[in-house]
């Protein structure tokens, strides 16, 4: 009953690579975004701090609406993208990555926020008296600290991204192969008859992808964790 | 020689000091909330004074009326904090070294080997700060500061979160890095036994402002603790 059919296989393979597309692009900028909010006061930064969390409150179909109109191929930014570098979203996987990414952001950007204030700002002080730069105080300090919360963002971030639907099938729609991911696929089999068994190997799946990953970042935030105060 | 002149409010509290240190070892000396942690965060470049100016021999740190405010990390001060504050992910041969890397100094073995073996912490090197005592980690910080060859170290009340045996500890190598690191010091204490030990010029902070400087003489005066 565990012999997942090629199609399967496919949706499978093409959920874990759009997760992990999602998760990695979206880091740096959720990095960059999580300073910014933990440690600057700027003009705007009550704004910032709402559009990162919209995602999370708004219908996923809006999101996903919202993408359509502004990342399609006539939409303004999916126009230029495509003119410029050759970059199309719609209707493809790298669009249902993006639409992954947006819906995970809020969550990889309050993981990442919540390390950043923790950390003592005394050890940046520090490592300033000691000849460091902004940058390198970033660098060597101020992340390498934080790694514990970047790691649970990023599992978020993935989880999340492996689960998403409506925003995903609403911009990029529900192609076999294309942008058809687990939920998407799990989705279609219980649309039609007999499809039962394979939404249930595939339901078991997504079960067994999301169990490693939260035991991979219990492992990993340990083992940071313990770095900073064993050996 | 070190010249201070500054002005800050912090909130309610005012802090208006002015002295000059001729090189050695010069002590501030006041009650705890007298403002002596400003005054060297301000030498140090951690807080921004209102007003006034600082310079280290002929170059100026920081002068409001010139619009000069050398940033912290190019002013070659090192700094032993109360607390230790050394970096939990680093080992401490890490920690040792992050000065030199960050200010792009050349490896100078002889004087790693000098330092380690004048504060005794050459068996520590391969461990973490997690794993050491408030001593060690007090003389791992000595050598932190020393390690990125400063032109002054200021030392903030560094044997204040120690008990009394550890302080006993600690002091000799405090003595032995006065008579051999070369470096001039600015020692902050609220405990006159220690300045008595170690520095050989006084101010006496009170209220945020310099009340008295001179001699070692200045220990003794009523409502010194």
């Amino acid at each position: 009953m565990f012999d997942l059919t090629p199609e399967e296989w496919t949706a499978v393979q093409l959920s874990l690579r759009i997760a992990l597309v999602a998760t990695l692009v979206t880091l740096p900028f959720g990095i960059a975004v999580a300073w910014l909010l933990a440690r600057k006061n700027f003009w705007g930064k009550a704004l910032l701090d709402g559009l990162v969390h919209l995602p999370l409150v708004l219908p996923p179909v809006v999101t996903g609406y919202l993408l359509l109109i502004w990342f399609g191929r006539k939409g303004p930014i999916g126009a230029f993208l495509d003119d410029y570098f050759g970059i199309v979203f719609s209707f493809r996987w790298t669009g249902a990555a993006l639409a992954c990414g947006v819906m995970a952001f809020p969550l990889l950007v309050r993981a990442i926020r919540l390390s950043f204030e923790a950390i003592d700002r005394r050890l940046e002080d520090a490592a300033s008296t000691l000849g460091a730069n902004g940058f390198w105080v970033f660098l060597t300090v101020t992340l390498p600290l934080a790694l514990p919360g970047v790691i649970a963002g990023m599992v978020l971030s993935f989880a999340k991204a492996l689960g998403e639907f409506g925003a995903t099938i609403t911009f990029v729609s529900n192609i076999p192969g294309e942008t058809q991911t687990i939920s998407a696929a799990i989705y279609t089999l219980t649309q039609v008859p007999g499809g039962d068994a394979a939404a249930l190997r595939l339901v078991v799946v997504a079960i067994a992808i999301a169990l490693v990953a939260l035991i991979a970042s219990e492992w990993f935030a340990r083992r940071a964790g313990t770095r900073y105060h064993g050996e | 020689m070190l010249a201070v002149d500054v002005e800050k409010r912090l909130g309610e509290f005012q802090i208006a000091a002015k002295f000059e240190t001729t090189g050695g070892a010069a002590a501030l000396f006041g009650a705890s909330g007298a403002g002596k942690t400003s005054i060297v965060n301000m030498i140090a470049g951690l807080v921004t004074p209102d007003r006034g100016r600082i310079a280290l021999d002929d170059n100026v740190l920081f002068d409001s009326a010139a619009r000069v405010n050398v940033p912290a990390h190019r002013r070659r001060i090192g700094y032993v904090f109360q607390e230790g504050r050394l970096f939990p992910h680093l080992t401490v041969a890490q920690n040792l070294d992050y000065g030199r890397w960050m200010s792009g100094l050349p490896p100078d073995p002889a004087e790693h080997e000098r330092i380690v073996s004048l504060l005794d912490i050459g068996a520590l090197l391969p461990r973490r700060p997690g794993r050491l005592s408030g001593g060690e980690r007090q003389r791992v910080a000595f050598g932190r500061a020393l390690l990125m060859k400063p032109r002054l170290l200021l030392l903030d009340e560094p044997l204040a979160s120690l008990d009394r045996p550890r302080k006993l500890e600690i002091l000799p190598y405090l003595a032995r890095l006065r008579d051999e690191a070369e470096v001039p010091m600015i020692y902050v204490s609220h405990q006159a036994g220690e300045i008595l030990r170690l520095a050989s010029q006084v101010i006496r902070i009170e209220d945020g402002r310099v009340q008295a400087a001179g001699g070692l003489e200045l220990l003794d005066v009523d409502g010194a603790h």
